[in-house]
């Protein structure tokens, strides 16, 4: 469904379910370069179970229009304007690498809206190495490839995936290379000077579960641990083999958990 | 374009899409020859069949084996999704069921495997899909055919039988130009010697039986989507863009992105046109496939030592290779085709159809059959088997001359074959 926030028009998908002001909502937070179909079978899942669903496209990501906003507190600002043209007063959150930042940001500067939060894929600081950003910046292929890459494990960059017939590794190129010019650069952006310290984390009160891929190497296991250590009331799913790419490479794993919490 | 994975060519051919079975250990992709798969529970089973959750419902739209095979290919492809299929002509027949509905059009190279052109030309039109052949060379040509209700690009890497070199980045501009997806079938080349996507194409189609499987002991056919192509832009693909009621109203662009058209052929076309691959099939081409880069590399080896023996040939009329400086595409061939223009070239036999007679029955290293890309060399006179009932002029119209003789080289020590076609040249003149 289209709606508008900004003025800007702004995509959301809802599992194909419909929206019924009496249900509990569901709220997707993309990633980095990404787009709601990350989320495309965990959506499917929750609007059939009978939630309302919104699986957005943050501004200038995926069918959504805007320019690329490029600090996380602006997103998170965004995202509450989002919610209020929603009229979603209380939603579980569930926020994917760059999404986990703003949903961490969200729940900490306005955790009324909240009533449990799934990260997936976090850490706090999240820097961006020099030889992504650069060639992000110079809208390079690149980032895409390093990205990429770097976001699955070893033995998914293989594949083996639970989806049949679908390539992990191409599947995840082919979405960044659908971002639009300097979108990718200025997610990488907003990620690396995103300077909040754990302390952020502490004030989350609200139930949260936090999944850790052991081999993640754009947001270590070791990272993701110390955000979930600092949120007083959370829950961590440690998945292995896996890298950053958990929807990709574990998604009947990950929506048993989101099935937990929400 | 693409280079996704830190894994290269030969790796990925023996290993992309299987991991060791996670309850035997076993290193080998097993065979899993059951038509169904146990649901873990109800919401699982109803998330199955809902698109919610991953797995296996039942070996016509999937199964553990044949799911191994598909991801190779599309791991070799650089393509986000493949799709196995009973043949080459199922996969043919998929991609197009899953975009073309009736009332559209197809324009296709008209240098062709003669199976797709009886699809293309006879029945198809029976269900009211039109298709107009053109020149492979002639990217204009494929422009001027292009109509409002065109749905589909097509040609084959390498043409059959002259080998013309299909012009992928030209084509596809053409195709694209006009929001047109094209298809290539890249059969002759396999992603080892030809990677369409990389050069533009949009989906590829094999058919598995030849050099990806080598063996020759099974059919089988595979039909991969790079992921490229924006089928809601285009706004000419309903079946992509617009909610499905044999669905639920899913919108498959809406919902998987680049995963769009992969997704709706498995969800539609292997549940309603059910040509769905046997697990044991995909098990012998998965066998074909880990070895593909060494059996291509001697393939073309061969190949280009045939091709220098029968040029020194006096009972050789003429001979019609990519690799021929000779060849119209041999510029073209260097660019796309830079590890070899495959094992499969015909050439003349002085003599014509009765000379054609004898030299095919004089080989005996050379089989005499109507395959190609075996392990083994294989030769067909198309003139006195496919095409007899041809007369002389009908023949030259679909670009056979009575002494054609098309060769596919297999992977026998260079010597035996050049020796075996020595003596069908010299009996064919006796």
């Amino acid at each position: 469904m289209y709606f508008e926030v900004r003025g800007e028009k702004t995509y959301c998908s809802n599992g194909t379910g419909s929206i019924d002001p009496n249900r509990q909502s569901v709220v997707f937070v993309h990633g980095a370069g990404l787009d709601h179909s990350t989320f495309v079978l965990a959506s499917r899942h929750f609007a059939r179970q009978k939630f309302n669903v919104y699986a957005i496209d943050l501004p200038a990501h995926g069918r959504s229009d805007g320019a690329a906003l490029d600090s996380i507190s602006e997103l998170a600002k965004w995202l509450r304007d989002a919610l209020e043209n929603l009229e979603i007063k209380q939603t579980s959150l569930i926020g994917y690498s760059m999404g986990s930042l703003i949903c961490l940001q969200f729940a900490a500067d306005y955790p009324e809206y909240l009533r449990s939060m799934a990260l997936v894929g976090t850490s706090i600081p999240m820097p961006v190495s020099d030889p992504l950003l650069n060639a992000a910046k110079d809208n390079s292929h690149e980032a895409f490839d390093m990205a990429n890459t770097w976001s699955h494990s070893k033995i998914a960059q293989l594949g083996g995936n639970e989806n049949p017939g679908i390539s992990m590794m191409m599947s995840g190129q082919r979405l960044l290379e659908a971002s639009r010019e300097d979108v990718f650069f200025a997610d990488l952006k907003a990620c690396n000077e995103f300077t909040n310290s754990l302390e952020l984390a502490e004030q989350i009160t609200i139930k949260t579960l936090v999944f850790v891929g052991d081999q993640d190497q754009m947001t270590t296991p070791v990272k993701a641990l110390k955000v979930a250590e600092s949120i007083p009331n959370c829950e961590v799913i440690y998945l292995s083999p896996a890298g950053h790419a958990m929807f990709s490479e574990h998604p009947n794993a990950v929506l048993d958990g989101l099935i937990k919490i929400i | 374009m693409a280079k996704p994975s830190n894994f290269k060519f030969d790796t990925l051919s023996l290993h992309a899409g299987q991991r060791p079975d996670p309850s035997t250990g076993a290193r080998a992709t097993p065979i899993y020859q059951s038509a169904s798969f146990v649901f873990r529970d109800t919401d699982f089973a109803v998330g199955l069949f809902n698109i919610e959750r991953a797995g296996h419902v039942y070996s016509r739209l999937s199964n553990p084996t044949t799911a191994v095979l598909e991801e190779r290919i599309a791991a070799l492809e650089n393509g986000v999704g493949g799709i196995a299929t009973a043949s080459g002509q199922a996969a043919m027949h998929l991609a197009i069921a899953t975009i073309v509905s009736s009332g559209d059009h197809i324009v296709a190279s008209r240098s062709i495997y003669g199976g797709t052109h009886n699809l293309l030309a006879y029945t198809l039109p029976r269900f009211g899909i039109e298709t107009t052949f053109v020149d492979p060379r002639d990217s204009n040509a494929f422009k001027k055919a292009i109509r409002g209700n065109t749905r589909l690009v097509f040609g084959e890497i390498l043409g059959n039988p002259g080998l013309e070199v299909f012009n992928i980045p030209d084509i596809a501009e053409v195709a694209h130009a006009a929001s047109l997806p094209l298809l290539v079938d890249a059969t002759f080349a396999t992603p080892y010697l030809c990677k369409p996507i990389d050069f533009g194409a949009d989906l590829v189609m094999h058919s598995a039986t030849k050099f990806l499987s080598g063996h020759g002991v099974v059919i089988g056919g595979l039909l991969v989507d790079g992921g490229t192509f924006d089928w809601e832009a285009s706004g000419k693909f309903p079946t992509l863009s617009e909610p499905y009621d044999g669905f639920h109203n899913l919108n498959f662009s809406e919902e998987f992105g680049p995963a769009a058209f992969i997704t709706r052929a498995r969800k539609e076309g292997l549940r309603d046109f059910g040509a769905c691959m046997s697990p044991t099939t995909a098990f012998q081409i998965l066998q074909g496939i880990e070895t593909l880069p060494l059996r291509m590399q001697r393939h073309v080896e061969n190949t280009h030592g045939v091709i220098e023996f029968l040029a020194e040939q006096e009972e050789v009329e003429w001979l019609n290779h990519p690799v021929l400086e000779s060849h119209p595409d041999h510029q073209l061939a260097k660019s796309l085709l830079p590890k070899g223009c495959g094992a499969v070239f015909s050439f003349g036999i002085k003599g014509g159809r009765d000379a054609g007679i004898k030299f095919i029955e004089s080989l005996d290293v050379f089989s005499h059959l109507a395959n190609v890309g075996d392990a083994k060399s294989l030769v067909i006179h198309p003139a006195s088997t496919t095409h007899h009932r041809m007369d002389a002029d009908a023949l030259e119209k679909a670009g056979i001359s009575e002494g054609l003789i098309r060769l596919s080289i297999g992977l026998e020590d260079i010597t035996d074959l050049t020796a075996d076609l020595k003596r069908g040249l010299r009996s064919s003149q006796k």
